[in-house]
This record gives structure tokens, C-alpha cells and sequence, in this order.
């Protein structure tokens, strides 16, 4: 039996990174290239499903119309909506890490947490 | 098709749309026209609740007359129609209750994207309520967090900057897992839409195809919105978010925006994969025992807090875990006791934070208990509506989360012997629990302020709509405990339809 599942595994594989760094990391940059990772994990995982081994992009070109010659388009449409939305998830964490740095003069998320109690008391 | 049955359609693209306008408006403006879009919001929600009402059943509207794959649906039955109008209704009064403090709290230049983000919030709720396509429902949902975010960071101070990374750190985690289950289940069933996905699900069961990935599906998305909704060992976030925000903020986040994510949970418990199915995986005993902990340990956390709005946040979380419990339960009952939970914590939570806002400002901006005695006489309205808030968390006869405690109990009698006691017992416990912190905190409120403390001579006066807007806080919470049966009802019979 042969192995070809490689962009799943792949993909698994960076979501696996991409969480923990998300969960785990101090640093609110890392943490944002966490996400990005981890999304795009899942935007691989999906384009890996919607193909279809030796046909083409769902675009007629040269008359052909029948259904069999085609990839399956919708979930390249849905990696493209999935994009837009990171995109502006991205750029909101982004925002609030600017906030967070004018404040603070620091990146590391535990310290700013020590800092904000301190600042409370 | 009628025209009333294209409302569900109005009513997620009327915020829609007015988010946009409201982005260019002066904040006078901006304030009046959210305000009036909210107003229509609760018409139309109402005349669409009536008109289904009569219709009993439910149906699908396909956006653009275009079929699936590339169309996209929405479906309203009786259950749908009854939580949208609960939402509106709750999001109107919250914004009225705490439009003066927004003004307050925020610059006046940022005012109008405040209203742009609630406006976003309401249609992002209505699309997660009606519609009937699992990715539409993943792009609103992370509408939903994106403006909530912004809605706890509204007010500019460090505790909300670090609570908003907070909660989008843990809702990035959640709806990550969440995109991941959405892509799974495509990938097994090939459809998008929700019954499509269910059929296909059913076959792949009865089959006995699949188990696996079905399971990692279930658990992925069960987990991804737990997560999001705050359920017990995820809620750090929550104190300092409903805490320290501005009140119009803490009483939409508390009693809309994790609502929302539940009330996906049910629809993908009870139409996306089945419960039949969902049962035989056993995430419903995983959600029943973090219910359990979480309804303990909220009240026990909230005991120790001596600031009243984060009291009042640690509560929430143990009010979510009497809501997963229901649906822990996996049984028709408990479901709709839980939904019926979601209408009566929804209604009262947004009381208390607005009214525990007035007090605070009649007590010259102070929220720690010992500043807040006797400040029931120098606000009386929100004296008022605090205690029936309270009363009703407690689970006061006549108000609503009485009728949600006995609901609970009575679904607990269903189950096996060993479930039923540990409901029982647990209901039991955080009942104690809740009317310790909660009497403790009306009995402060009616009690002589302590010498030495003076207190701003204008007595917290509000003004026209903080007054209006508890008043009739109070008065849905009052109806909602004496028409209790006709709303289960309604209840059961939209669950009926639902799946």
C-alpha cells in the first residue's frame, strides 16, 4: 500500500505547531505568526481536498464543459473567504499588540499581566 | 413565499448595512440611527415570532434563488424566531441602559465606531441564529469575536487592553479548532449545508463508516465552542472583560455573545450532526462534568470578590455551566431547559451589570462592597432592579431563573441514577453558593454606609433611559417568570422542529 497523504500530514502537522505557539508562547508576535501558521494549515488541508488528481482549475478554457475534466472549486472559494478573515483577525491581534507595546514597552505577555496588576494596586 | 417570511433575511443585513453608515456618521447620529436600527430590529424580530407562532414549523429561504453548493440558506422555525427577538430585545435595552457611560468612557471621536461594532454584533448574531450554512455560520462567528473584542477594549486602561488579548488568544484557539472540524466534516459528508451534512452523517453512522474521524469532528467543534463560550477551565479571560469594560459592553458580552456560540452548540448537536450520533461518541458526559466543576467553582470564585462587577462576571461562569449541563444532559429536556436558562441568565445578567454600573456612580465610582452600602437609597431604581436581577439568579419563585432551576431538576429526572443525584446535589450546592454572594450583596446594598465615606450630593441620578431601560429589564424578567410554561412550550415545540 502506498503512503499519499502528505499534504494532510503536513497540514496536521503545522496546525499542531501553530497551536501550541499560539497557546503556549510569551511573546504576543510569536503568538500572532502562531495563528498564521495554524490557519494556513487548515487553508492547506482544504485545497488538498478540493483537488482532484490529474484534472484542472474550474475554468473553461477551451470548450470543455464536461463536469469529470475539473477540480472541485468550492474549497478554493472557501480558503479564500477563510484568508479574509484571518487577514483581519491578524491585523486586529496586530493592533492590540501596538496597543499593548506603547503601554507597556514590552512584548512578553506574562510581564505585561504583572505590570497591569502592579499599575491596579 | 411570503413577504414576511424574507424578515430572517432583513433582519441580519439591516445591521449589516447600517454598520457601514453608521462608520461615516457624527457620533450624535451615529448613536440615534444604532438606535433606531435596534428599534426596527425588535419590531421586525416581533412580528416574525408572531407570524411563526401561527405557521408552527419551519422552512428554508435560499439567498439569491441560488441552489447548494453555491447558494447559501437560511432556515427559521419557532425556536429560532423566539431567540432572535430575545436578542434584540436584550441588545436594545442594553445600549439604552448604558448609553451615558459609553459616553462617558469612550473619547467622543471613537464614539460611533462603539455603535459600528454593536451593530456589527447584532447582525453577526442574527446570521449565527438563522443561518443554515456551516461555513457562513464560521465567518460570522469570528465577526462576533472580532467586534466583541473590540467592544472590551472600548474603554482605554490596561486591564481591558490584557483582557481583550486574553479572549482573543482563546477564541483564535477556539475557532481554529472549529474551521478545523468544519474542514473534516466537509471533507466526510461533502456538503455544507446543515441538513445535507445531518443526512449524510446519519448514513455514515448507520453504516458504521468513519467512526474515527466522526469523533475527532465532534469533539473538535464541541471544544472549539466551549471554548469560545467560556465554559469553566476557560474562563480567564472573563472577570477582567466584563469587569472593567464599559457596562453596555459587559451586559452584551455576557449575555449575547456567549450565548451565540451555545446557541451554535445546540444547532450542531440537534441539526448539523444529530444527537443520536452525538450520544454514542460520549462528549456529552465530557461537556456534563466541566458543567458541573465550572457551577461549583464560578460560585466559589465569586464568593471571594469584593468588587461587585466581578462578582457578578464570576457568576456568568458558573450560569454557563448550569447551561452546558442541560445540554450535558443529551436528552429533549435538558436541552430546553438550557435554552430556556440562555433567555432567563441573558435577561437578568444584563440587569445586574447595568444596574451594579449605577450604583458604582452613586457611590462616587466605587465598585468594592464597602463602598457600595446604602447605595440602594441613593439610586433606588437600580437598587430595584439589582435585587430582582439577584433574586432571580437565586432562583426567586416568580422570576425567571426559578423556572430554569426546576426545569433543570425535572430533566435530571431522565437520567440515570447516578446523573440524577449528581445533578440534584450539584443544583443544590450552587444554589447555596449563589444566594450567599447574592443576598450578601442586596443586604449590603439596603445597609447604612459606613462612617467617614461621603458621597457625591447629585445621587447618581441617570437620566431618562438608564431608568427606562432597568424598568423594563425588570418587567421582561417579571413576565418571563409568569408566562414560564408558554415560553418552555414554545420551547419544546420549536426543538421539535429544529433538528
Amino acid at each position: 500500500m502506498s503512503f499519499h497523504n502528505y499534504e494532510e500530514m503536513a497540514a496536521m502537522i503545522l496546525f499542531g505547531i501553530g497551536f501550541t505557539t499560539l497557546l503556549l508562547q510569551k511573546n504576543l508576535i510569536k503568538k500572532i505568526i502562531g495563528f498564521s501558521m495554524m490557519d494556513a494549515a487548515i487553508y492547506l488541508f482544504l485545497a488538498a481536498k478540493g483537488y482532484i488528481e490529474g484534472r484542472t482549475a474550474p475554468i473553461i478554457a477551451d470548450g470543455v464543459t464536461s463536469m469529470e475534466a475539473y477540480i472541485n472549486p468550492i474549497p478554493a472559494g472557501l480558503v479564500l473567504t477563510g484568508i479574509v478573515v484571518s487577514v483581519s483577525v491578524t491585523a486586529v491581534m496586530l493592533a492590540l499588540t501596538v496597543r499593548l507595546y506603547r503601554r507597556y514597552h514590552t512584548l512578553d505577555f506574562d510581564r505585561i499581566c504583572a505590570l497591569v496588576r502592579k499599575e491596579e494596586q | 413565499m411570503a413577504l414576511w417570511q424574507s424578515i430572517p433575511f432583513a433582519c441580519i443585513l439591516l445591521p449589516l448595512g447600517s454598520a457601514a453608515i453608521t462608520s461615516v456618521l457624527k457620533e450624535r447620529w451615529a448613536k440615534y440611527w444604532t438606535m433606531f436600527v435596534l428599534v426596527c430590529l425588535v419590531v421586525l424580530s416581533s412580528v416574525f415570532a408572531g407570524k411563526m407562532l401561527a405557521f408552527s414549523g419551519s422552512y428554508t429561504y435560499m439567498m439569491g434563488h441560488y441552489p447548494a453548493p453555491f447558494g447559501n440558506e437560511i432556515r427559521a422555525g419557532q425556536l429560532e424566531a423566539v431567540t432572535a427577538l430575545f436578542f434584540s430585545v436584550i441588545m436594545l435595552l442594553s445600549l439604552m441602559g448604558g448609553m451615558k457611560k459609553v459616553e462617558e468612557h469612550l473619547l467622543s471621536d471613537k464614539q460611533s465606531l462603539y455603535y459600528v461594532m454593536l451593530l456589527l454584533l447584532s447582525a453577526a448574531l442574527m446570521a449565527q441564529v438563522y443561518t443554515n450554512d456551516l461555513f457562513t455560520a464560521y465567518v460570522f462567528l469570528e465577526i462576533m469575536t472580532l467586534s466583541a473584542c473590540s467592544l472590551i477594549t472600548a474603554r482605554n486602561r490596561g486591564r481591558t487592553l490584557v483582557a481583550a488579548t486574553r479572549y482573543m488568544i482563546m477564541n483564535l484557539l477556539g475557532s481554529g479548532m472549529f474551521l478545523l472540524g468544519i474542514t473534516l466534516l466537509y471533507d466526510l459528508s461533502g456538503h455544507l449545508l446543515m441538513s445535507n451534512i445531518q443526512q449524510a452523517v446519519a448514513h455514515l453512522a448507520a453504516d458504521g463508516q468513519y467512526r474515527m474521524p466522526l469523533t475527532v469532528v465532534i469533539a473538535l467543534m464541541t471544544i472549539g465552542l466551549s471554548i469560545k463560550s467560556a465554559l469553566f477551565p476557560f474562563h480567564t479571560w472573563v472577570p477582567d472583560a466584563y469587569g472593567y469594560s464599559t457596562p453596555t459592553s459587559a451586559a452584551v458580552l455576557s449575555s449575547l455573545v456567549s450565548k451565540g456560540y451555545i446557541f451554535m452548540l445546540v444547532k450542531l448537536f440537534w441539526r448539523v450532526i444529530g444527537l443520536d450520533v452525538i450520544r454514542s461518541t460520549g462528549i456529552l458526559d465530557v461537556l456534563f462534568v466541566f458543567a458541573m466543576v465550572g457551577m461549583v467553582m464560578g460560585s466559589l470564585s465569586a464568593i471571594r470578590q469584593n468588587d461587585v462587577r466581578r462578582m457578578i462576571a464570576f457568576s456568568s461562569v458558573a450560569q454557563i455551566g448550569y447551561i452546558f449541563m442541560g445540554l450535558g444532559m443529551g436528552t429533549k429536556e435538558g436541552a430546553a431547559a438550557a435554552m430556556f436558562h440562555i433567555f432567563a441568565h441573558g435577561v437578568s445578567k444584563a440587569m445586574l451589570f447595568l444596574s451594579a454600573g449605577g450604583l458604582a456612580d452613586a457611590s462616587g465610582n466605587h465598585k468594592q462592597f464597602r463602598h457600595l452600602r446604602g447605595s440602594g437609597f441613593r439610586s433606588p431604581i437600580a437598587g430595584v432592579a439589582f435585587t430582582i436581577g439577584a433574586l432571580s439568579m437565586v432562583g426567586f419563585p416568580f422570576l425567571g431563573g426559578f423556572t430554569s432551576k426546576l426545569n433543570f431538576a425535572m430533566a435530571a429526572m431522565d437520567q440515570s441514577d447516578i446523573r440524577m443525584l449528581l445533578v440534584l446535589a450539584v443544583l443544590a450546592v450552587s444554589t447555596f453558593l449563589n444566594t450567599v454572594y447574592f443576598l450578601k450583596t442586596v443586604i449590603t446594598l439596603y445597609r447604612k454606609p459606613l462612617p467617614g465615606i461621603e458621597y457625591p450630593a447629585e445621587k447618581g441620578r441617570r437620566g431618562f433611559c438608564f431608568n427606562a431601560s432597568l424598568v423594563l429589564f425588570s418587567l421582561v424578567n417579571i413576565a418571563l417568570g409568569l408566562f414560564s410554561q408558554n415560553v418552555m412550550g414554545l420551547i419544546t415545540r420549536g426543538l421539535s422542529h429544529f433538528g
